[in-house]
């Protein structure tokens, strides 16, 4: 393992950033949204590690809380994919014919549709709001995981020992758990650390554009915009948040990389949006 | 070919009409009366009703997607409520500034990239290799908004080289304009670069173990011959769908870019127009975007055609 230095630098930054949403959960420095007009836009100390906002919130504990709504977001929008999108995909390679042409060209379609344009649809519909942002980066993870889903268990549908699964009575159903399942589910782990990192940056985006996580709760999207009228008199606030989100997702993607490469050196999962 | 041309203009098509159809349908299930948007909600009942009327609002579904249709095929827009100008024309306005501005960053993007994966690739396991990819993770990681908004204060702000907002128009002369667009485009350039760099890496790897490299060498070629006149020349035919699919999303990508530099360009005016519900112009700005992803990707897969007779069988 102590030969993959992405996947160490990777699984390091990943935890530094889950240990920090974890520990906001029960202790923060001080409350993310406290307000204190007397103390704003200071620059480090002992009592605020990072520094105050303009109105002098923490900004430690601000970042704290956002990897927190950052992680959410990675979780149940990665989840919404892979829960829906990959039995899709199993389901169009075992079904073969009409179904998998249905499921293949309906996952082109999706595709044409450039992410962040779809987002800001679903997010007209839906409203504005962290819960709605998750659902949308969730739909657009959706054909991701089918894509990749259908094109590895037509793979392993093409070997030997998946015949021979229908050949001695199982089910089309039956082969997909026993046989296609555990030999996709390495695609499928490497794919869905790529996709939490393209989640958080997605939701840092539309934060930024007011689509996503709405004030006063924190996220790193949202502070960049709040610090971009004020970054020439305090420029920490406009590179804290920033250098949050790059973290994180270097963190994940090097996280992904690692895991590629320890579980199955042959795999190149896909980076789209 | 002529069945594999005629097989994927088909593709082509549905793709299209599917889209145009998913389209209209999430527009119509949008929350929010465009025309009570206009009048505000104080509006009288009969005005409603009449402005609805005079915006095609009351005729049932099916025709209204009819008549959007009918009227993309024969070249006449409907009229952009916020603005009060044909939707082509205001299209036409924005893809001035948009399109330069990905045409720019693409054009940055191969520049530093092409070079950087070519260097990795030849030193393979050593430290130039670790250098460009680390570079390349870095570049992945970052938001291109956040890059925006650090490169305005470093250039624009504490240098003074560049415009911090705003774009002067192509009236204000060819290198006033072009000049503005300099900081977008890198912003947006930068991850392209960074991906653009991995493939081109893979790709060049890939090629320098084939047969024909090895002739090229043993037949005395210069090594910059060979990277240059042969290894390159074959590893771009994957990097050809890297880079079409790159032009396709830097025009959407710029949505968030052009709002970090109250740049005028088609991204903006998505944007703007989805929180209007000016819905006449959001179809047709979004059907455009589909349609440059699904001609690029068409071309893409033809000129492999034309070059590699495998790819016909395919798709």
């Amino acid at each position: 393992m102590f030969r993959h230095p992405n996947f160490l630098i990777g699984a390091l930054l990943t935890g530094i950033l889950c240990l920090a949403a974890l520990v906001s959960l029960v202790w923060t420095p001080h409350a993310f949204d406290t307000m204190s007009i007397a103390e704003r836009m200071q620059g480090p100390s002992a009592a605020h590690w990072l520094g105050t906002d303009q109105f002098g919130r923490d900004i430690a504990t601000r970042l704290m809380v956002g990897a927190r709504n950052s992680i959410s977001v990675g979780v149940v929008a990665v989840g919404i994919g892979l829960a829906v999108g990959a039995p899709l995909g199993m389901y169009a390679a075992a079904r073969g014919g009409w179904v998998d042409d249905l499921v293949a060209r309906g996952a082109d379609v999706v595709f044409a549709f450039p992410a962040i344009v779809s987002a800001i649809l679903i997010t007209a519909i839906l409203g504005p709001g962290a819960v709605n942002a998750i659902i949308a980066i969730g739909i657009f993870n959706i054909p991701v995981f089918a894509r990749v889903a259908r094109g590895a268990s037509l793979q392993v549908w093409g070997m030997e020992y998946a015949r021979a699964g229908l050949a001695i009575g199982k089910t089309g159903f039956g082969v997909t758990r026993d046989h296609v399942l555990p030999n996709i589910s390495s695609v499928l782990i490497v794919q869905a650390t790529i996709q939490f990192a393209v989640a958080i940056l997605a939701e840092a985006a539309l934060a930024y554009l007011g689509l996503g996580t709405q004030p006063p709760a924190p996220s790193w999207g949202r502070m960049l915009f709040d610090a971009q009228t004020l970054m020439t008199i305090d420029p920490k606030l406009a590179i804290l948040p920033g250098l949050a989100i790059a973290l994180a997702v270097l963190g994940l993607n090097l996280l992904g990389d690692g895991l590629r490469d320890i579980l199955d050196p042959r795999l190149r999962p896909e980076r789209l949006g | 070919m002529f069945a594999f041309l005629a097989r994927r203009l088909l593709v082509l098509l549905a793709t299209l009409f599917v889209a145009s159809l998913a389209i209209f349908v999430v527009l119509e299930i949008l929350p929010g009366d465009p025309a009570l948007l206009i009048l505000g909600i104080e509006a009288q009942d009969d005005t409603l009703a009449a402005l609805r009327a005079q915006m095609g609002l009351d005729r049932p579904a099916p025709v209204r997607y009819l008549t959007w249709i009918g009227g993309l095929l024969s070249g006449t827009s409907g009229i952009s409520h916020t603005y009060s100008v044909p939707v082509f024309e205001l299209i036409g306005e924005r893809l001035a500034v948009t399109a330069p501005l990905a045409v720019l960053a693409l054009l940055l993007s191969t520049a530093v990239a092409i070079p950087l994966g070519m260097f990795a690739a030849t030193r393979r396991g050593r430290p130039g290799d670790y250098g460009v990819m680390g570079f390349s993770q870095i570049g992945m990681a970052i938001p291109n908004f956040w890059f925006a908004i650090l490169s305005i204060l470093v250039f624009a702000v504490a240098l003074g080289w560049f415009p911090a907002a705003g774009f002067p128009g192509w009236e204000a002369g060819v290198g006033i304009a072009l000049w503005a667009l300099v900081l977008p485009a890198v912003s947006l350039a930068l991850p392209e670069a960074a991906i653009l760099a991995r493939v081109t890496r893979s790709s060049v790897l890939e090629t320098l173990g084939a047969e024909y490299v090895r002739t090229a060498r043993a037949k005395g070629l210069d090594e910059r011959r060979v990277l240059w006149g042969h290894v390159l020349r074959n590893a771009l035919i994957p990097m050809t769908t890297i880079l079409g699919l790159q032009f396709a999303f830097l025009l959407a990508g710029s949505i968030v870019v052009e709002n970090v530099f109250a740049l005028p360009g088609l991204g903006r005016l998505i944007f703007q127009a989805v929180s209007q519900r000016d819905l006449v112009v959001v179809r047709d700005v979004v059907l455009l975007l589909v349609a440059v992803v699904v001609v690029v990707n068409f071309l893409v897969d033809v000129a492999y055609a034309a070059i590699d007779p495998r790819a016909r069988r395919a798709g």
